[in-house]
């Protein structure tokens, strides 16, 4: 699973839960495989990301990658910094572990890259 | 079979009437192995898919698609941020909500509650189109239905409506945004933007063709008549 993914990603399914988000990662296998850059995608998906989530989530699993934590005002001209974001939101994924919801501390599994997001009968 | 899928997938991200030559980032409704996701990936969209089957997602795995895949119940909700995603499309998924697999699921709850949730994880403006195989017309009108309720416009685009085989529906949802008009479907005649309306015909016309004879002391009744007594001899 992608950072980008885990952006977007809430636990706001369960029942009571309001917001959840962002989910906790508890990592234990990253890889790192090659994307094509697309500059275009990247300018546009950046006012979308919650980018403080982007950052947590990133140092969390170690791979922050020299990301400022802080957006510059002209990051769309910035193509270092654009490469950068493309690195860390599309590049790095998580393979193995689990997303922790941050106001049940329900653990979704990761497996092979794949969150399972079913839940159970009783958090419908 | 997989020429099928990717022909309702093709035909899906056209409905989707996204913008020409943005990349979008786009939800697959039940994306089992991910053959519409790659329709999406060759047309630049980037895509997350949520599938209920594991099995189905190895595959997609396998494939190496481009996007992510998550397993999910649609039935459940769409755990998404709001505002997050370009647009949705769903390849013959849909139908399935509309079964109670489990003691405790209730069809038109489960409907509502994907409804509602995609409605808010979609930005203002976008569209979702999902292509659908409902049993009866009971399933679509539950499904229209809840939609509705939702908060979605749009409507039911059939495709070939008059071929039992070549038959497809597509369900066109909307959120909010400017009025957007339903896209029509193929083979029907509004098709033909300028065909709105039926084409006025003569009533009198259409009864003499049905008749096979012109009305009597008519000047074609006179022709037909000489003609006739021309040939006998007369």
């Amino acid at each position: 699973m992608k950072l980008l993914t885990h952006n977007m990603l809430t636990s706001s399914i369960i029942k009571g839960v309001k917001k959840g988000f962002p989910l906790g990662i508890a990592a234990t296998d990253i890889k790192v495989s090659e994307v094509d850059f697309n500059p275009d995608f990247i300018k546009k998906m950046i006012p979308k990301l919650e980018w403080s989530a982007i950052c947590e989530a990133a140092e969390s699993i170690g791979h922050l990658d020299g990301l400022p934590k802080e957006l510059a005002p002209d990051y769309e001209t910035d193509e270092d910094f654009l490469k950068k974001a493309h690195h860390v939101i599309m590049e790095v994924e998580i393979k193995e572990g689990d997303l922790i919801c941050p106001e049940t501390g329900r653990k979704f599994p990761i497996k092979n890259g794949i969150p399972n997001m079913l839940l159970k009968e009783d958090e419908v | 079979m997989i020429s099928i899928q990717q022909q309702l997938s093709e035909r899906a991200i056209e409905l989707l009437a996204l913008p020409e030559d943005t990349p979008c980032f786009i939800l697959d409704v039940g994306c089992g192995s991910g053959l519409s996701g790659e329709a999406l990936t060759d047309q630049g969209h980037v895509w997350i898919g949520v599938d209920i089957s594991s099995s189905m997602l190895d595959v997609a795995l396998e494939r190496e698609v481009e996007g992510d895949v998550i397993l999910g119940d649609m039935g459940e909700g769409m755990a998404f941020r709001p505002g997050t995603f370009d647009g949705v499309i769903s390849i013959s998924a849909l139908q399935w909500l509309c079964n109670a697999d489990k003691t405790y699921h209730n069809p038109p709850k489960r409907l509502y509650k994907f409804f509602s949730t995609l409605y808010s994880s979609m930005r203002r403006g976008a569209r979702a189109v999902m292509q659908l195989y409902p049993e009866n017309s009971d399933q679509l009108e539950l499904i229209t239905r809840q939609s509705m309720k939702a908060g979605f416009t749009g409507g039911l685009v059939v495709d070939f409506p008059n071929s039992t085989k070549a038959k497809k529906m597509f369900l066109c949802l909307f959120t909010g945004g400017a009025p957007q008009q339903l896209p029509c479907g193929l083979g029907t005649p509004g098709a033909n933007p300028q065909q709105t309306q039926a084409a006025f015909t003569s009533k009198r016309e259409r009864m003499q063709r049905i008749r096979g004879k012109p009305p009597k002391k008519s000047r074609e009744w006179i022709l037909e008549k000489k003609e006739r007594r021309r040939r006998q001899g007369k």
